[in-house]
């Protein structure tokens, strides 16, 4: 049992020295995707066809009447959830004219699949675009053990990349 | 002149109709238009009045709307940070069947098979965004029965005896594989009590069948990393931005028997936090990479500081020393893993399994987004000639929905010992898998 004691004090050194890295609200996504100053935000209601394939996206309903979205210059932005493996996965993404331009996790709650959250992954998503099929025009590479989280933020690209497309063809008013 | 009649009463009936304005009139005094104006003025208000009412209603009829819009998506995924009860409390799990059909060179123990393998039910809870819980209640084999029967040796049995059951109706076992609270102390770094799944190999922490190759998982992960190895203990884990990460746990350590047909057998040493005998613990940490998408680098190490609980009895100290990558690049996959164990002890050293290892190497393809071939190679050397092998395998996994698998492979085992000989086999494997 000697070596219980220095193992301990070893780990409270490295908790004192382990910085914490929080997470990026929304607004402060917003912020930073819009120059400081963000647009007001709109609402695109899931109607008809539009409420139809963003659930075949998903593979489930998507949990809302209507998605709030903030656009300026041709550029929009989402804030969405989904369920990686028990718990919702918080994602801010921006897209543009040639595809998705930001994706962040800003609030990951599951145990396992961290490295969703970092650029090393979520920067294979940059100037993904959908195919014909409504799929991502690229390979992401997986992480090992995170199956469930990685695959829970193709979908949040997809169905980004679709709402876009959607408010180019009808905008809703102001809420 | 019978005509001009008709057109002279005519003209005198339209005269009278016509109203007083249309004929010669006096202007109406002052009076009279103000009366005039008080009336319209008081007709504009009434209107003005009408058309505010009607404004409100609206108004209220757009704020009950947006009211009951927010109701409703609230309901479908709650307010942020603020979610009931059933928000914050999850369940899952997964399951899978297998047929195995197994040809030995010793045909007495050829064997046909169909075995509810796992049946896995996740509960979750978060009581708030940095303090949750997890657990995972596994029923193996499908049935248990807690019956037993067998037969009393003469003499009678004395205290501490081991009995056999004669009744093998039920293989069954209900496991308590994970029951812990883990509590961010910030977001790279997690700590965690209570009985949770020991962070060594590939398989251990992350087993749903939709997410490995092959019915039966691998058995250099079954005979030399004891997986499912779980254990009572606090744990320790830090991640960063550069995808290093790390564990450390102290737990219970294995209580591995000496004597017996399972002598010297590791995954018989489990002891799974049931009245577990914590005299001597175990610590177990790892060190890993995924920073770069599609690659997985690790190396644990498990330390038992009584690796029996005993002492005297022959077996000491045990060390595991655990590395494997994996590799995924497009279709391609490739996943390898090298285990050891170093135990120290006069008896397990004259039994000459003081060291056990096996090694294996998977490459895998897929020629569809839902359709996958893989082959296996798996080399073990344990302490049981049974346990000492190695083994060819190829197969398929086919996925009709993502979180369903169905599984078909083919095995050949060829043993290192003559003792175990008879035992080498083929089989075929069906499997369907399944997680929610």
């Amino acid at each position: 049992m000697q070596i219980t004691t220095p193992i301990f004090l070893l780990l409270l050194l490295v908790t004192r020295l382990c910085a914490a890295e929080s997470y990026q609200s929304a607004n402060e996504f917003l912020r930073e995707v819009f120059a400081s100053v963000p647009p007001s935000p709109q609402v695109l209601w899931l109607k008809g066809d539009v409420r139809k394939t963003s659930s075949a996206i998903l593979g489930h309903p998507y949990p809302g009447l209507r998605v709030r979205y903030w656009e300026k210059e041709s550029r929009t932005a989402w804030i969405l959830d989904e369920i990686g493996k028990e718990k919702p996965i918080t994602v801010g993404l921006v897209v543009g004219p040639t595809g998705i331009e930001i994706l962040r996790v800003l609030e990951f709650r599951e145990s396992r699949g961290w490295e969703v959250r970092y650029p090393f992954f979520t920067d294979q998503f940059a100037g993904a675009s959908l195919n014909g099929d409504r799929l991502l025009d690229r390979h992401i590479d997986g992480i090992s053990g995170a199956t469930l989280s990685v695959r829970a933020l193709q979908k949040l690209a997809r169905l980004a990349l679709y709402l876009h497309q959607q408010t180019r063809l009808t905008h809703d008013s102001p809420s | 002149m019978k005509i001009k009649l008709p057109a002279l009463m005519m003209t005198a009936l339209l005269f009278q109709a016509m109203p007083p304005f249309a004929v010669a009139e006096s202007a109406p005094t002052v009076e009279q238009l103000w009366e005039i104006i008080q009336a319209q003025q008081a007709e504009i208000d009434a209107l003005k009045k009408q058309q505010e009412e009607t404004a409100q209603t609206a108004a209220d009829a757009g704020d009950k709307a947006e009211a009951a819009v927010v109701a409703v998506e609230d309901s479908a995924h709650g307010s942020a940070g603020t979610g009931s009860w059933a928000d914050r409390t999850s369940i899952g799990g997964y399951g899978e069947l297998h047929y195995n059909n197994v040809s030995a060179d010793d045909s007495s123990r050829d064997s046909k098979e169909l075995d509810l393998h796992r049946f896995v039910l996740y509960f979750g809870h978060e009581f708030t965004d940095r303090l949750r819980f997890h657990s995972e209640l596994e029923l193996e084999h499908a049935f248990l029965e807690d019956e037993c029967e067998f037969t009393v040796p003469e003499g009678g049995l004395a205290a501490g005896d081991e009995v056999e059951c004669e009744d093998d109706r039920s293989p069954g076992e209900v496991e308590l594989e994970q029951a812990y609270l883990e509590y961010d102390i910030n977001d790279a770094l997690t700590t965690r009590g209570g009985v949770f799944l020991l962070p060594v190999g590939i398989l251990n922490e992350t087993h749903e069948p939709t997410t490995f190759y092959g019915v039966e998982r691998n058995d250099v992960e079954s005979i030399i990393v004891p997986s499912t190895w779980w254990a009572g203990g606090a744990g320790l884990s830090g991640h960063h931005a550069n995808g290093i990460s790390w564990d450390f746990a102290l737990h219970e350590g294995l209580a591995v028997p000496t004597m017996g047909d399972s002598a010297f057998r590791v995954s018989s040493g489990r002891q799974k936090t049931a009245e577990a005998d914590a005299s001597d613990l175990a610590y177990t940490g790892r060190l890993r990479y995924t920073g770069i998408p599609g690659l997985e680098l690790a190396a644990s190490v498990n330390y038992q500081t009584d690796a029996s609980q005993h002492g005297g009895d022959g077996l000491g100290k045990g060390i595991l020393y655990e590395t494997h990558a994996s590799y995924q690049n497009g279709p391609f996959a490739l996943r390898a893993l090298y285990a050891r164990w170093n135990f120290d002890g006069s008896a397990i050293e004259a039994a000459h399994a003081d060291k056990q290892d096996g090694w294996y190497i998977e490459p895998s393809y897929k020629v569809l987004a839902n359709l996958g071939l893989y082959a296996r190679y798996e080399d073990i050397d344990a302490a049981r000639d049974q346990d000492q092998f190695d083994q060819w395998e190829i197969g398929a996994n086919f996925w009709p929905h993502e979180d369903v698998v169905l599984k078909v492979d083919y095995r050949n085992r060829e043993h290192d010992l003559a003792s175990a000989a008879g035992g080498d086999f083929n089989a075929v494997d069906l499997g369907i898998g399944y997680q929610f």
